[in-house]
């Protein structure tokens, strides 16, 4: 299985390295700024658009609102379906329960685990990248192949997803096609001879490699766009078809899904099937949709699992400012219109949240206490292109710099044993205490004005000064503050 | 009316000349405005940093500083933005008795309901709306038809406009390398426009990209909007 994030450098040392990395500049610059140009146009087509994002915004903070009520509901209706609902307070509960159904499975199906190795097929789920369940289950012997397009170059390239809706969106097709050509064997059904870099080729491959798979696969492992409590059915949106493969043709079916995925009724659903398509793949519809309520006897799988995961939700939703994160729908839009994404690429936010929602979502669900989710709240400058395109309003901005201050604040259950930046907060009681008394700051401003003169363009480092210089000169001080001006000419 | 000028304290120490100017333009048309002089900072760089307590006691004391005038103008739409919607939450009760504060182009065209200020200023220019202005005091074109009024003055398209300089703040020290790649980038865009002069209506913006375009030896120069408008025939 591909790497881990753990351990990962705070955001300024990764992307900083990122900057560096043309290649990868490149092919993010190209891909972003064309699924943003087509969004843009598939959102444009509706005049409705502005009232789709306040009810979409609506229906998720009622309903998170009445979790608790809106979850009972889902676990009934699943169970009256056929379905097993198992409940998972974070990311090693999940595993363990998924690791568990697994072996369950193999052992009803009377597969012998010494002589095959146990084996899932997996739709694209970031429920299940977030809680890292291919290390998991490679952990107990149980090969988990994906089998999302995207997912499965990043698999075979034994790299790490860098973007929600397009995971190896920092890989070109030469890259694709060197990783296919090297990685498929391994894996199973090599790699055509003579591959070419065409999409079509590299599809073809895929798809030759990926169909023995889906066809002796007796567990499917997905995620869910949708949970519709009303009802306790399942929905999974994509492109590929895939998704319909995994979901139809094993025995059991097992879905990890994020408790917050909770759509109260199919009314509700038709808004999210409006909101999601276009803000991601900017289309009208996707190919796929697959609904499934529990079993059905001689269609499908004969069994179905729901794990419902927490993973730091609950506490998420018990912070006032920072539960709107929890709205989001997976969609990708901010990160295809964050300047900082698209220069930092995905790696360098430490998590399979990436991007603006990650920088968000990572600190949220995580906390605050290592290095680089402490760092998260920083990794934007704060202008706001990704709050105007979230298909359900998520104020990005405002949770960032709510999540400063709690980092500002040793973390919200004071678990930074660091307190915050101590030199930081020094310098900022020292402004606000210069700013609210006129006579000390002006006699600052006189200060510097006085000793313009000996200014430098550059400062040797350390420190945020010479973090300024580095790239950029220092403007010299004019002579007079405006203040002093206005003094002599109007005082 | 009363107006009352907000500097800000960037361009107090560092861009006197803008505020100069804004006194220069908003006389030429005829308003009277006054500067409360014991006026500091909004506390935005505190706030956004992660540090609300630090910005609270000078949202109270904006408060103090700018209650009984008419309307506050200020030549930066980020701490406009930041006084007019952030502030009400920081200091609620103090914030009752402040008056509308408008950034310098708003404050023209909806307020004074001007487009043509009798500027000349002959040369070739681009606009970079910046982030705040276009996206929290959604100005929309209105500096644009402000610019397309001025005598003399050609104004080009600058790609990726929309696109954060990289300043954001604090940011661009805690992530200076992104930082610094958006600014260049921004600086490209600029010089590919073929523009002399890159605008924008928040000098801190502009501290950064003017920083970087010397540093990169690149010929377009930074200047705030409010010395554009305020040019006339004879300072040209």
């Amino acid at each position: 299985m591909s790497g881990t994030y753990v351990g990962m450098p705070a955001f300024p040392q990764a992307a900083k390295a990122a900057t560096k990395d043309t290649q990868l500049r490149a092919n993010l610059t190209r891909a972003t700024h064309t699924i943003r140009d087509k969004r843009a146009r598939a959102v444009s087509e509706l005049d409705d658009w502005e009232q789709l994002r306040h009810a979409g915004r609506a229906i998720k903070d009622r309903t998170l609102r009445h979790l608790d009520e809106y979850l009972v509901q889902a676990e009934q209706a699943v169970a009256a379906a056929g379905g097993t609902v198992h409940w998972a307070r974070d990311a090693a509960e999940a595993n363990r329960i998924v690791a568990d159904l697994v072996k369950q499975a193999a052992a009803q199906q009377s597969v012998n685990s010494d002589e095959h190795e146990l084996e899932v097929v997996k739709v694209k789920s970031m429920a299940t990248q977030e809680i890292g369940l291919n290390d998991a289950l490679a952990a107990e012997g149980i090969r988990a192949y994906e089998t999302d397009l995207a997912e499965l170059i990043v698999q075979l390239g034994e790299d790490l997803p860098s973007h929600i809706l397009v995971p190896a969106i920092h890989r070109n097709r030469q890259e694709i096609q060197g990783t296919f050509i090297d990685a498929m064997g391994g894996w199973g059904r090599p790699a055509p001879a003579g591959l070419t870099d065409e999409p079509t080729a590299l599809a073809g491959a895929a798809r030759l490699h990926l169909r023995e798979k889906f066809l002796r696969a007796k567990v499917g492992v997905s995620g869910a766009n949708f949970l519709v409590a009303q009802s306790g059915t399942l929905v999974v949106v994509e492109s590929e078809g895939n998704g319909r493969m995994c979901l139809t043709l094993p025995e059991t079916l097992i879905s990890v899904v994020g408790i917050e995925k909770i759509v109260p009724t199919w009314q509700d659903l038709e808004v999210f099937l409006q909101l999601l398509p276009r803000s991601s793949t900017a289309e009208r519809m996707n190919p796929y949709t697959s609904m499934w309520t529990g079993t059905t006897d001689g269609d499908g799988p004969k069994a179905f699992h729901l794990v419902l995961v927490d993973n730091g939700r609950t506490e998420t939703l018990a912070d006032e400012v920072g539960r709107q994160a929890l709205r989001c729908i997976r969609c990708s839009a901010c990160l295809n219109v964050c300047p900082v994404y698209e220069r930092a690429g995905g790696h360098a936010y430490g998590s399979a949240y990436p991007g603006p929602i990650g920088a968000i979502l990572t600190p949220q669900l995580r906390g605050t206490a290592s290095e680089l989710d402490a760092s998260l709240p920083y990794a934007s400058s704060l202008c706001g292109a990704c709050y105007e395109v979230c298909p359900v309003a998520i104020d990005i901005p405002e949770v960032l710099v709510h999540l400063r201050a709690t980092v500002v604040e040793g973390g919200r259950n004071r678990e930074q044993g660091h307190g915050g930046h101590r030199a930081e907060r020094a310098a900022m009681k020292a402004a606000t205490w210069a700013m609210a008394h006129p006579a000390a700051y002006r006699a600052a401003e006189k200060f510097a004005t006085a000793t313009r003169a000996v200014h430098p363009r550059r400062l040797p480092a350390p420190g945020p000064a010479a973090a300024w210089t580095d790239s950029r000169d220092l403007p010299r001080l004019p002579e007079q503050t405006f203040r002093s001006w206005w003094k002599e000419n109007h005082g | 009316m009363r107006i009352a000028l907000f500097i800000t304290c960037v361009n107090d120490l560092v861009f006197p000349q803008t505020g100069r100017a804004t006194v220069a333009l908003l006389e030429r048309l005829g308003v009277n405005v006054e500067f409360p002089e014991q006026q500091t900072c909004c506390g935005q760089m505190q706030y956004n940093t992660g540090y609300p307590r630090q910005a609270a006691p000078l949202a109270e004391k904006f408060a103090r500083d700018f209650a009984g005038y008419d309307a506050v103008v200020a030549p930066s739409g980020s701490c406009a933005a930041f006084a007019r919607d952030v502030h009400p939450t920081l200091a609620p009760q103090a914030s009752q008795d402040v008056p509308p504060v408008y950034d310098l182009t708003a404050f023209l065209t909806d307020v004074l309901g001007v487009e043509n200020v009798g500027a000349h200023f002959p040369h070739r220019v681009a606009y970079h709306p910046t982030c705040h202005s276009s996206r929290l005091l959604h100005l929309g074109d209105r500096p644009l038809r402000l610019l397309r009024a001025v005598a003399g003055l050609d104004l080009a398209e600058l790609p990726a406009a929309e696109e954060c300089c990289g300043f954001g703040g604090t940011f661009s020290v805690k992530n200076p390398d992104v930082s610094a790649v958006m600014g260049r980038d921004k600086i490209a865009h600029a010089t590919e426009s073929g523009a002399e002069y890159l605008i924008a209506a928040d000098n801190s913006c502009l501290m950064h990209l003017g920083g970087i375009a010397r540093r990169e030896g690149a010929t377009v120069r930074t200047i705030h909007l409010a010395e554009v408008l305020a040019s006339s025939k004879e300072s040209a």
